[in-house]
């Protein structure tokens, strides 16, 4: 935790760069729309239940995108579809994240042959930050996929978006 | 319980022309063909008949009998001048457990078949779905438009054969 | 005197919703709270499993059936195997029937604690949702040391199984069952007979037997209307008529047979039978090949065939037709929670704006079964 290093061992102050206490608490808090498009959904859900707690990295589903920080793409994004999943995207307020969770909304999946109804990739419409593998992906898949998501905030500058 | 032939021969008495005959199918089953108009009228009589009772409507399946003349285009795609389409019915009666299979054979360029929508409720979403799919009009349904596809998809219905997909969609590109 | 006139209200309802079980949209038409009209709009996950069909061959599409009911995939792969086997003519040996069963049985539990579980979260209640996934996790468990896989499974093939048992499937599965009546007791007490629950789901979208038939309802939607109609015992297929027991109908327990109380309560009537069909199956399960009758090549004779199980959620049904070739000419499913969600606005007329959660929570939809 780079940010708590600096402190000071007696007393309450804290020094601290802005933009790491700003990425700091970014990242610990990233508010998920609670939003699920087919199998991969369930696996979300999964991750969000008992067993393997997303809470504990500050996830928790937000039935409003207005108030929300990262969405999670989890599932095949079709045609119609699409279009909705763009607008979703555009109402969340910056500084936003998008993680593709699973082949589906990777690249289309085993659907990208036949699928006349299914769109090819998330990426097609909206920013991607982190893709996750998998179909679907396991819930570690997901936390692991969280975690480099937020190892990339945690390298933002304000100047630039960071590269990891 | 009567067997689909008893059935079969209580339709052909009642409906005569309207009736055309077993349909074949090599496989286990059986299916009484019937002309596409008089299809909501044999439903009624199937479902009220005292004898009968086919109170439930299992599936209703459109399908496209590939049987036209292949035509292959220039760039390698290939479509169907002519050929049939058809719909096949299964129906079955809860109280008294016998089970037929109806068929009807449309041409293509008229694929016109009255509706069952109000015999059988849950024919309205599957009539919907084989508009959607295969492109076969139900007269006097309800509510016939698109149920699966986007309202605006106008590149044909996708479960044809010689179906081609459109390369844009809205501005997204659909093809890999 | 006069009647104070208001405007009707159109109100839309997903496709981002949390209680609309996915891509769901709702055109609620409403005066005041009350529900004129539910005008359901779906298709935000057609994913062309028919298409798909037509173009691989018969061991193909397994894995596609897989993703077609996500919540029920070895189900939806029991049914598809049934079917090509009905057309082939082949006879599987009895170990793959028996294991086939156990996974099928584990599937409903699975399948129905989900439904229970989001249930209860639809209505409010976030408790029951947490219990029903610990145990969930268990069966996922269980699933994937024999296929290596938690959600899509790929493993009853036509003709057989992809893997035999894993060596301690057996002793974990007996364990599992005492502990998971347990859970059925302790979600009874913290759900089903909890007071505000029953309030808000008893006598609520009531769903009268003829109108039911007439929509062409199956599964736990009907058996709750008050018809004993199983195809386990109306229609057998595989092994069921092996095995003892009982098929739970709606009896209005809290209200009036067939509201949203007795839908819900028959899920976990249900469970408790495929409890009892697997402690019988689990000491039957013979020794034998489970790889013996898979065919080398699938080419099933020209003609159409109707194969249908009892899945989940309702009648899964299989309408192949095959000219010949290695591939289908035609698959067409017979989806329950499609024909389920062509009632939904039959059952919500007259009701409030909270009372459509509710009862579309009740019918247990899954939106991949529904656009396919």
């Amino acid at each position: 935790m780079g940010l708590l290093d600096k402190q000071f061992s007696d007393d309450n102050i804290i020094l601290a760069k802005t933009e790491d206490l700003m990425n700091w608490a970014r990242l610990s808090s990233l508010w998920q729309v609670g939003f699920g498009l087919a199998c991969c959904a369930i696996e979300m859900m999964a991750t969000s239940a008992s067993h393997w707690d997303f809470d504990r990295f500050g996830v928790i589903p937000r039935p409003s995108p207005r108030q929300s920080d990262i969405i999670i793409i989890s599932g095949t994004v079709t045609l119609k579809m699409a279009i909705r999943v763009k607008r979703l995207y555009e109402q969340i307020p910056d500084p936003k994240y998008v993680i593709s969770m699973g082949s589906c909304s990777n690249c289309g999946g085993p659907y990208w042959e036949h699928g006349y109804h299914v769109l090819k990739g998330v990426d097609r419409v909206i920013p991607v930050d982190v893709y996750v593998p998998g179909c679907p992906p396991r819930p570690e898949a997901l936390l692991e996929g969280l975690l480099k998501l937020q190892e990339k905030i945690r390298n933002e500058t304000m100047v630039r978006k960071a590269v990891v | 319980m009567k067997t689909p032939q008893e059935i079969f021969e209580i339709l052909k008495q009642k409906f005569g022309e309207s009736v055309i005959g077993f349909a074949d199918n090599k496989l286990l089953e059986f299916a009484i063909e019937i002309a596409p108009l008089a299809i909501a009228e044999v439903g009624y009589f199937l479902r009220d008949d005292s004898e009968l009772l086919f109170d439930n409507l299992i599936l209703l399946s459109a399908l496209d009998d590939m049987t036209g003349k292949k035509v292959t285009e220039e760039d390698g795609s290939f479509r169907f001048e002519g050929g049939t389409l058809s719909v096949i019915y299964h129906i079955e009666s809860t109280s008294s457990r016998h089970k037929i299979v109806l068929k009807v054979v449309v041409p293509k360029e008229n694929a016109e078949i009255e509706s069952v929508a109000y015999v059988w409720n849950h024919a309205n979403w599957e009539e919907r779905e084989a508009f959607d799919m295969i492109g076969i009009k139900f007269l006097n349904h309800p509510n016939m438009i698109r149920i699966l596809m986007p309202y605006n998809w106008d590149a044909g219905y996708p479960l044809r054969k010689d179906y081609k997909n459109p390369e844009f969609y809205e501005g997204m590109k659909v093809p890999y | 005197m006069s009647v104070l006139k208001t405007e009707e209200m159109i109100l839309n309802m997903g496709p981002q919703h949390p209680s609309t079980h996915g891509v769901l949209r709702l055109e609620l038409e409403l005066d005041g709270e009350l529900i004129i009209d539910v005008k359901p709009h779906v298709g935000y996950l057609h994913r062309c499993f028919e298409k798909h069909c037509e173009a691989l061959t018969y061991p193909q599409i397994v894995p596609y059936v897989d993703r077609m009911d996500y919540l029920a995939a070895m189900y939806n792969e029991f049914g598809y195997a049934v079917t090509v086997e009905r057309m082939l003519g082949i006879q599987v040996p009895e170990r793959v029937e028996y294991i086939r069963v156990i996974m099928g049985e584990f599937q409903r539990i699975a399948s129905h604690l989900v439904a229970v579980g989001t249930y209860g979260l639809d209505i409010g209640a976030f408790t029951p949702f947490l219990y029903c996934f610990r145990d969930r996790e268990r069966i996922l468990s269980l699933f994937e040391m024999t296929c290596g896989a938690r959600l899509l499974y790929n493993y009853i093939w036509v003709g057989g199984l992809s893997h035999d048992l894993h060596p301690d499937f057996l002793r974990l599965a007996k364990e599992f069952l005492p502990d998971f009546k347990n859970t059925l007791s302790e979600l009874n007490n913290l759900l089903s007979y909890n007071k505000i629950f029953t309030e808000r789901t008893a006598n609520v979208g009531v769903l009268p037997l003829d109108t039911a038939i007439n929509y062409g309802v199956t599964g736990p939607n009907l058996r709750a209307s008050g018809l004993k109609w199983d195809l386990r015992k109306d229609d057998p297929y595989s092994i069921y008529d092996k095995f003892d027991f009982d098929i739970p109908v709606g009896q209005g327990w809290y209200g009036t047979v067939g509201d949203c109380w007795d839908r819900y309560y028959l899920r976990v009537l249900e469970m408790e039978q495929s409890v009892k069909i697997l402690e019988q199956a689990l000491v039957q399960i013979p020794d034998g090949n489970i790889s013996e009758a898979i065919p080398k090549r699938i080419k099933p004779p020209e003609g159409q065939i109707y194969t249908r199980v009892e899945n989940p959620r309702g009648e899964l049904g299989y309408f192949i037709v095959s000219k010949g070739g290695l591939q289908p000419h035609r698959v067409k499913v017979h989806a329950p929670s499609f024909i389920h969600l062509g009632l939904l606005g039959e059952l919500c007329k007259g009701h409030f704006v909270a009372d459509v959660i509710a009862i579309l929570g009740s019918i247990d939809i899954v939106l991949g079964e529904v656009d396919r």
